[in-house]
């Protein structure tokens, strides 16, 4: 075997099969035509799914990934194939999704000559990516790979750039089996001090009232039990970032709801208050802290985390426990006198009802005017057992369906966090579909947000990927028209848009469609999507001018919430 | 408009900062300066000094870099630093932490030296050696602390007589009594030979 002599296109397609690949996401060109021929001959092994867009090839992957909690694979040409790349590797490296992006490059001999589609992707990649390799010889091949594998898989997880010279595609090299889970210089999971674990137990156990921030670190890490056993063992009432959503289920006791910008009015107020702060793979992001400076410094803070750069870069740590929460959480959890801190969470409760008149039931239960982004999404949550995957694309649509999507079901939410990328939902929503087969997938888009991928209805089309898309049509850029209308005296500069019929879009790609805008006529429409099988197009005709409450404005105090305006 | 930035990279310390040396490992392969040096322009950190050189330990390099910075940005700097898969150990250390080194060569006009006096002793005085002379320059070499061999070139430069200057960065090694590095990796070989063990909590 090991003197067999193979391209580099082969010892590629070889060594994504040991990788256990099974499906990529990918656009031809001229620098990546060797490859492309070779998985020719892979067809029925490596199932390549033919995007519109590079961008949406790396949004699939980061779907798929997201649902799957495997590695996506991205396979695009070099120059203009791997700049449209760009977006969607940035995103997976802000979120923390394992994925791998294979561009062509020009051969060796004309690298730095500003050949025809050269570009310089490992200098643009670096900032933007765990790891960025040029691979220049067939020889390095298999090691890049499975090094590349192992790096976007294991610790905090993210994206590997791998830019393949053509030469390095065409001339031949043995190819030996074998994967990588070594290299000396990267630590995927830092070393845990059995005295942060003590002294976490500690303070837990002395707190009055804690409250616990769940990231998306629980589901990366598999810890959604032995999270709910934590919790649940000393009564720890547990609010969500965005990404955590699912960790934990909606319905849970202890789920004090979202946190952050438009999360519940309960958690925000609660972090001001509580006198350990609890945060469990979450970084402290600027839209979960509002004004950091005066964020939770009544608190003691426990940060649990996989990555030692995380501890003390935004908020400062009391105890850092550093490691896989699946293992701290349950050795914290060993040490945790049973406790329910019933007053601490009845505590809650008058700011729940404060947020539920005033903003949730009129979101979600009105009787008069338009349709309601919350309505809708309330509903296709519940005519779908509040099982199905939530991908969602950025803006008004985004943050509602995070507000009214019920979870019960780990790895359930797909949405673009860290970058706020437009575009993102519709291929996310196609890679969620390969990803989780046999799942329901729902993507609730905006109307700006759908035509920055419109164009995937294409790859919709060919797949039959059943992606049930609900375009919530508020005629408006929506969340830019609400700030405009919050910051900048209702100015609403280049946000109302004009829209095309999306109905005969859709036809166009012979996916079925259909428009809602009574209410009594919602329930049967969404019905009629999910009994449709394959895709479908649901278009609801919103309210134009709804604002996401409630809303901690930026710069201000996390518990300084708007309910109204 | 005059071609001038409003926000400019000053060399001069701000309030609260303090010179500090971080001395990074990686391994040897391309593009790993471009990581390292792209951490300290995110985090706005001005790089006063870098020097790159092998370590003494086989494939793996050295980076010497001096920032005026605080102690909290440091220290989330040596962690993104560390971050960086090809980055094997990142540390930062004060002025008393580390035995520091530059090397500076002064290249002056040799008909001043001549006319002047003043300039020898002051060569002399500041402990520089004159290692080649022709009728037209003089080259003098000086190893020391960076701020005496910067106060012998601004001693030539109020004679009027440089013609350049270059200094090649601090380069520095530890004080400590441990080897942190080598430590460092034969834990990891350890650990590589063992497979990923989990910690016995
Ligand atoms: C690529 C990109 N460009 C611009 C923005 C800024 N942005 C955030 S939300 C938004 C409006 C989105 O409008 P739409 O898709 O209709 O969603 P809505 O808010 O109306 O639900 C814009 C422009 C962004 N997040 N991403
Ligand atoms: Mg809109």
């Amino acid at each position: 075997m090991k003197d067999i002599q193979l391209t580099g296109a082969e010892i590629l397609m070889r060594a994504l099969i040991d990788e256990g690949v099974d499906t990529l996401f990918g656009y031809p060109g001229g620098a990546i035509m060797p490859v492309y021929d070779a998985l020719y001959d892979y067809r029925d092994r490596l199932n390549h799914i033919l995007v519109r867009h590079e961008q949406a090839a790396t949004h699939a992957a980061e779907g798929y990934a997201r649902v799957s909690g495997r590695t996506g694979v991205c396979i695009v040409t070099s120059g203009p194939g791997a700049t449209n790349t760009v977006t969607g590797v940035a995103d997976a490296m802000v979120d923390s999704t394992p994925m791998v992006v294979i561009t062509g490059q020009v051969g060796v001999q004309m690298l730095g000559s500003d050949a025809f589609q050269e570009i310089d992707v490992v200098d643009i990649m670096q900032p933007i990516s765990k790891w960025a390799y040029q691979i220049r010889s067939p020889k390095d091949v298999a090691w890049a790979i499975h090094r590349a594998f192992y790096i976007a898989g294991s610790g905090r997880p993210g994206p590997v750039v791998l830019d393949f010279a053509k030469n390095a595609q065409v001339e031949k090299a043995p190819y030996e089996a074998g994967t990588i889970d070594f290299i000396r210089s990267y630590v995927p999971i830092p070393p845990t001090e059995k005295e942060s674990i003590t002294q976490a137990a500690a303070l837990i156990n002395e707190a009055k009232r804690p409250l616990v921030l769940v990231g998306q670190g629980v589901e990366l890490g598999h810890a959604q039990h032995e999270l709910r056993h934590f919790i649940e063992k000393a009564g720890l009432p547990a609010g969500c970032t965005l990404l955590g959503l699912s960790a934990l289920p909606t319905a849970h006791p202890l789920n004090v709801g979202m946190l952050g910008m438009h999360g519940s009015l309960g958690s925000n107020k609660k972090t001001q208050e509580c006198d350990v702060l609890i945060a469990v793979g979450m970084r402290f992001d600027d839209r979960i802290t509002g004004k950091l400076s005066t964020y939770a410094r009544q608190a003691k803070v426990i940060h649990f985390d996989i990555d030692p750069s995380e501890i003390n870069k935004n908020v400062r740590a009391d105890v850092a426990v550093l490691g896989d929460c699946k293992e701290t959480l349950a050795a914290v959890t060993a040490l945790l006198r049973p406790n329910s801190h019933d007053e601490w969470r009845e505590s809650f409760r008058p700011y729940d009802e404060e947020e539920r008149a005033a903003v949730i039931e009129p979101q979600v239960h009105p009787t008069a005017g338009p349709l309601r982004m919350g309505e809708v999404v309330r509903r296709v949550s519940e005519l779908t057992g509040d099982k199905a995957v939530l991908v969602t694309d950025v803006g008004q649509n985004q943050l509602m369906a995070a507000r009214y999507f019920r979870f019960t079901e780990p790895r359930s939410i797909v949405t673009s966090g860290g970058m706020g990328t437009m575009g993102y939902g519709l291929p996310a929503a196609i890679g969620a579909t390969f990803g989780a087969p046999d799942r329901t997938v729902c993507v609730f888009l905006g109307d700006g947000g759908l035509q920055m991928s419109i164009q995937e209805m294409g790859t919709i089309m060919e797949q039959g990927a059943p992606v049930k898309i609900i375009l919530l049509n508020n005629n408006y850029l929506g969340n830019v028209r609400q700030w405009q209308a919050l910051f900048f005296s209702h100015r609403y500069s280049f946000t109302p848009m004009a829209n095309p019929d999306y109905e005969k879009v859709a036809e166009a790609y012979h996916i079925p469609a259909l428009t809602v805008t009574d209410r009594d006529k919602l329930d049967d429409a969404i019905r009629t999507m999910i009994a449709t099988p394959g895709p479908f197009l649901l278009q609801a005709a919103v309210l134009e001018e709804d604002n996401v409450m409630p809303m901690c404005c930026p710069g201000h105090d996390v518990d300084d919430m708007i309910l109204t305006c | 408009m005059t071609d001038k930035p409003h926000i400019t990279i000053d060399t001069a310390p701000s309030e609260g900062t303090q010179l500090y040396t971080i001395i990074v490992f990686s391994e040897n392969l391309a593009g790993v300066l471009n990581l390292v040096t792209n951490v300290f322009t995110r985090r706005q950190l001005n790089i006063e000094s870098l020097n790159v050189s092998p370590s003494g330990v086989d494939h793996i390099h050295r980076y010497t870099i001096t920032t005026y910075t605080d102690e909290h940005t440091v220290q989330t700097l040596v962690k993104q630093l560390e971050k960086k898969i090809d980055v094997i150990q990142a540390q930062y250390f004060l002025s008393d932490e580390v035995f520091v080194m530059d090397q500076a060569l002064y290249k002056i006009a040799t008909a001043r030296l001549i006319e002047n006096r003043e300039i020898s002793k002051a060569i002399r005085f500041f402990d520089g050696h004159i290692v080649e002379v022709n009728a037209t320059y003089a080259i003098v070499s000086k190893n020391g602390l960076p701020e005496e061999t910067l106060a012998l070139y601004r001693k030539l430069k109020s004679f009027g007589c440089i013609l350049q200057y270059v200094s090649s960065g601090v380069v520095a090694v530890t004080k400590s009594q441990r080897e942190e590095l080598k430590e460092f990796l034969s834990l990891r070989e350890e650990e590589g030979r063992q497979g990923q063990q989990l910690s016995e909590i």
